[in-house]
């Protein structure tokens, strides 16, 4: 077969060995943004973890934010390559990163919160990985085989993820005078936005009847007993009866979320097509 | 030697750029070679999500074949079943303690099990098992950063994945 210049592929082209399900219209317009959904989600805390490169505590944990941050944009790329094959309209995967608006973004409000210090992105971190380890743990049986395919390959390191998370929790609330009060402060702050991870929207219910996600209350009481193990090895107390915030999901978003994409989306913007 | 079987002896000379004591093929990120008509098919899989390596580990498996005079390659992607450290070869093993990074530990513990006990590793240098975590996280994703207690060396430890 011979290639002119114009129609060559790239060197590391690659292609997915599994091929995009044959879907009804319906179905596959609510898989494809649920895909984005949680692409973003991953995609924004990934890029909000990557604020810490170089301004680590110290350096064995600047690292540790860093390799989770990668670990996060990784997952977001396979998101955003399957989006883009699900939708079939030739956009790529950058275009759906770097080309989408706010109200486009459909992640939940808790990823998008500033890092605040080293405690409150410990807590935003420990419950979003309590949630993403058992999300996809149960991801992995979908009946939409790439989802299950990308659940599979994150889990292994999401395990990770949350024994760094959970260890820094009892670290900082079992800890010194200090860090207690940092850890309170960031759970005050943050519990909040915990409980739209767990609140579904209507695209997720219909997906739930599909057999495409997994119900979210079996995660929720595996998020609880977790939290509670882990702030109770911490000496810190579960918060009750808070109000929780929600609107992200259905792309109504806290007003940070509008300068993260300020940033990220800037040379996109600036210079269109650009390329390294 | 049939077609296939001379392409895995070529993917024996790409070497993992981070890693480049290790072949793709001890790596175990080479999963299937196919040859179809003039189109070679390699599917590979990533040893992490976020692995930088991927991109150029597809390019030079590309430029390999190209070179050895195959017209047209295709890299297939795949992601289940997921990459394990099981796939790393005894021999990709041998050259990564030698090379100074501690091979994965086969300790029977399970990663989904949280706050589990702490893996025994071996120091590549000193052989001392008298060894300490300093960072579940290391210089690639692929690797956690491991103290020896004996000779005082830093080392890598080529974690496990299952």
């Amino acid at each position: 077969m011979m290639h002119n210049h114009e129609n060559a592929p790239h060197l590391h082209e690659q292609h997915f060995n599994t091929p995009v399900q044959d879907y009804a219209p319906e179905v596959k317009q609510l898989v494809l943004e649920y895909t984005l959904q949680l692409a973003d989600t991953s995609f924004i805390l990934g890029h909000r973890l990557s604020e810490w490169c170089g301004h680590g505590p110290v350096l064995e944990q600047d690292m540790a934010l860093s390799n989770i941050a990668l670990d996060l944009i990784g997952e977001t790329r396979s998101l955003y390559q399957y989006a883009a094959e699900l939708e079939g309209k030739g956009r790529t995967e950058d275009d759906m990163a770097y080309l989408r608006d706010t109200v486009e973004y459909k992640n939940p409000l808790l990823v998008e919160q500033p890092n605040g210090d080293f405690g409150d992105t410990i807590m935003r971190q420990f419950i979003f990985d309590s949630f993403h380890f058992f999300f996809l743990k149960e991801l992995q049986n979908s009946t939409d085989h790439r989802l299950a395919a990308i659940a599979e390959k994150s889990l292994k390191e999401s395990s990770y993820h949350i024994k760094w998370s959970s260890e820094w929790v009892i670290r900082l609330g079992d800890g010194t005078e200090e860090s207690r009060k940092r850890i309170e402060k960031a759970i005050d702050n943050l519990w909040p936005f915990s409980g739209e991870l767990f609140m579904m929207t209507a695209t997720e219910k219909k997906l739930l009847e599909h057999g495409v996600i997994p119900d979210y209350s079996q995660i929720k009481n595996s998020w609880d007993a977790h939290v509670a193990k882990v702030f109770q090895e911490a000496t810190l107390a579960v918060p009750q009866n808070v109000w929780m915030q929600s609107g992200g999901k259905e792309g109504r978003h806290t007003e940070h979320l509008g300068f993260v994409l300020t940033e990220l989306q800037y040379l996109q913007r600036t210079y269109p097509g650009l390329e390294w | 030697m049939n077609t296939e079987e001379r392409i895995w002896q070529y993917l024996e000379d790409v070497s993992d750029p981070e890693v480049p004591v290790l072949s793709v093929v001890d790596l175990g990120v080479v999963r299937d070679v196919q040859v179809q008509d003039e189109e070679v098919q390699v599917t590979i899989t990533p040893t992490y999500s976020g692995c930088p390596a991927m991109n150029t580990i597809a390019t030079d498996i590309r430029l390999k074949l190209l070179a050895e005079g195959f017209k047209s390659v295709r890299i297939n992607m795949q992601l289940s079943p997921a990459w394990t450290t099981d796939w790393l070869s005894e021999e990709g093993k041998i050259k990564l303690e030698e090379y100074g990074i501690a091979p994965p530990v086969e300790d029977g513990g399970d990663i989904h099990a949280l706050f589990g006990r702490d893996t025994t590793v071996r120091c590549p240098l000193c052989k001392s098992e008298n060894t300490k975590l300093v960072s579940q996280f290391g210089s690639t994703a692929c690797k956690a950063l491991y103290q020896c207690n004996e000779c005082l060396e830093p080392f890598d430890y080529f974690k496990c994945l299952k």
